[in-house]
């Protein structure tokens, strides 16, 4: 099958279980959304997918192939990327060249010696068509230091976009981002390409109802229940989870 | 200025400065060639340190190791003196490349102790290894052939002096090259976010060791240009002074600039030779208050004083007006 297929994937650190027998699908032009209450596991289960960390249990394959034995960077170059909940860009560089780094290694020049890593007009055609879609031209020589938390979640986003995935992870992508500045999230990841692959693991359930076509509830480390928004809203056990969740 | 002027300016000027020197200080030619033998050095610890974002404390290993392989090529195998450097480049970045390999596994103080470790293991080997390196008395009988068949090595060290600024010019070239380049700015990246380079598909290890051999195989350059022009290789090649020197003229001139490691090799140089000459007890002093000055006052170093000075005046101009 062509994109990801987790199974029976379990993660325990001695004896805590924070993933337990997950199955879960993710094919081209899907966009699902993973919700849960703090602690669920979300984060688990995309550094178990990314390879940050390795399972105690099950399989993850990428096009009917399994990659389990795969680092993070291995990953990464089969196109399996993922956004950070916490910004880790390169601060003290500018936008331009922030966007211009994840072309270059997609690319495989990272290792070129004696070439201008500004030299080469394809790539700064590919940088300059990024900016523009994220509304970051005028930011372009800006270091990424000095810009607002709202468009640095931009060109996060940019940047990841930049390795041409085939899976894309959002990881909170409008944690920390002013409500005056979500709309910003919101319209880049309408504008992703229609044929990704996108997982959406996030807190605002605005955000999630807005741009998910299917969600998934996990909650201590289990898979509680998958649906449509609307099954989804109208399912007794989430609005309990939910509602329940707020009172302690 | 056009973009293509700016870039050419400020090396012409120093190549300007340094046969200026040359003149100023006929008499001091030996003293001007060991400045240029600090910049390249300290050229590679910019690349490693600076760029990669390796913290290291043992540069001089590579240093050591260059000079001591050039210095036994001379001796035993053939006196050329362009040949000598690439065995010194050889040698420094096989001991880069081999040391690299368990030291880019390990960050932060772990590193560091160890690449002071690594070095120390240099400084006992060749102090043990007498009949080869004449241990604490060091290496003698370096005798090179003149600089490609034409410039003979003379008493006063004219031809040592061109010769080494003729290396240093293509040193800082290749330095220059390499950090505009792809690689170079995925060092940066890895300086400013190894999480974010690996997640971007690259393997930092990998990386970092490269890095490292690169600017062994400098410093390893380094080594032989010294061993070469003052005939001689002592301990003192893999000291941790040596080691420790090249990072604070690097923190003195500013780390991540080609131009930094340029100027800060030459103001700990000069200040040094004066200080030492009138206060040979204290000098260290002056030195320890430079450093302190220019990390609470410059923490980019002496090279971004410039930059902040034309906002100084152009901020005074505005205020003027």
């Amino acid at each position: 099958m062509q994109g990801l297929e987790v199974r029976g994937l379990t993660k325990r650190f001695g004896g805590l279980t924070v993933a337990e027998d997950i199955d879960f699908d993710l094919g081209p032009g899907d966009r699902k959304a993973l919700i849960g209450p703090n602690g669920a596991g979300k984060s688990t289960f995309s550094n178990l997918v990314t390879g940050i960390l390795t399972p105690t249990a099950g399989s993850v394959r990428f096009d009917g192939r399994d990659i389990g034995g795969l680092n993070e960077a291995q990953r990464v170059r089969l196109g399996i990327a993922k956004t950070f909940q916490i910004t880790t860009l390169f601060q003290d560089l500018t936008v331009r060249e922030n966007l211009r780094l994840p072309i270059l290694e997609r690319e495989r020049r990272g290792y070129r010696f004696f070439r201008a890593a500004d030299g080469n007009a394809q790539t700064e055609a590919e940088v300059r068509d990024l900016m523009d879609q994220f509304d970051l031209g005028p930011l372009a020589d800006s270091k990424v230091a000095n810009l607002a938390y709202g468009q640095q979640r931009l060109v996060e986003l940019a940047l990841t976009l930049a390795l041409k995935p085939r899976v894309l992870i959002l990881d909170e992508p409008a944690a920390g981002v002013p409500s005056s500045e979500t709309h910003l999230i919101d319209d880049a990841i309408e504008r992703l390409p229609a044929d990704l692959a996108v997982l959406i693991i996030e807190h605002d359930m605005d955000l999630v109802f807005r741009v998910a076509r299917r969600i998934v509830v996990l909650v201590q480390g289990r898979i509680l229940t998958e649906g449509t928004p609307e099954e989804i809203a109208a399912d007794a056990k989430v609005r309990e989870l939910y509602l329940g969740g707020s009172h302690d | 200025m056009t973009p293509l002027m700016k870039s050419w300016a400020p090396p012409l000027a120093l190549l300007a400065l340094a046969i200026a020197l040359s003149f100023l200080m006929p008499f001091n030619l030996a003293f001007l060639t060991r400045i240029l033998i600090m910049v390249v050095l300290v050229l590679s610890l910019d690349l490693v340190l600076g760029y990669a974002g390796i913290a290291t404390l043992g540069q001089a290993a590579m240093y050591g190791a260059g000079a001591y392989a050039a210095g036994l090529f001379a001796i035993h195998v053939w006196a050329d003196p362009l040949a000598g450097l690439m065995i010194g480049a050889v040698a420094g970045s096989i001991l880069a490349f081999v040391s690299g390999l368990v030291l880019m596994r390990t960050q932060g103080l772990t590193l560091i102790m160890l690449t002071i470790a690594v070095a120390a293991i240099c400084h006992e080997i060749a102090n043990k290894a007498r009949d080869i390196t004449g241990g604490a008395d060091g290496l003698r009988g370096i005798h090179m052939e003149p600089v490609l068949g034409m410039f003979a090595f003379d008493f006063v060290g004219t031809t040592g002096f061109w010769y080494a600024l003729a290396v240093v010019v293509v040193i800082f070239v290749f330095v220059a090259l390499i950090t505009r380049a792809p690689f170079g700015l995925s060092l940066r990246g890895i300086h400013e976010s190894p999480d974010r380079m690996a997640a971007i598909g690259v393997s930092v290890y990998w990386r970092r060791v490269t890095a490292y051999t690169v600017g062994g195989a400098i410093a390893g350059v380094a080594g032989a240009l010294s061993a070469q022009i003052t005939q001689l290789v002592s301990l003192e090649s893999f000291s941790f002074t040596l080691s420790a020197e090249a990072l604070i003229m690097l923190i003195l001139g500013g780390t991540g600039r080609l131009y930094g490691a340029v100027l800060g090799t030459l103001i700990f140089m000069f200040v040094h030779h004066w200080a030492a000459a009138n206060d040979p007890f204290n000098w260290l002093f002056v030195i320890g208050a430079m450093v302190l000055a220019v990390v609470f006052f410059l923490p980019k170093g002496i090279i971004s004083a410039s930059a902040g000075l034309a906002r100084l005046i152009k901020g005074a101009r505005h205020a003027g007006s």
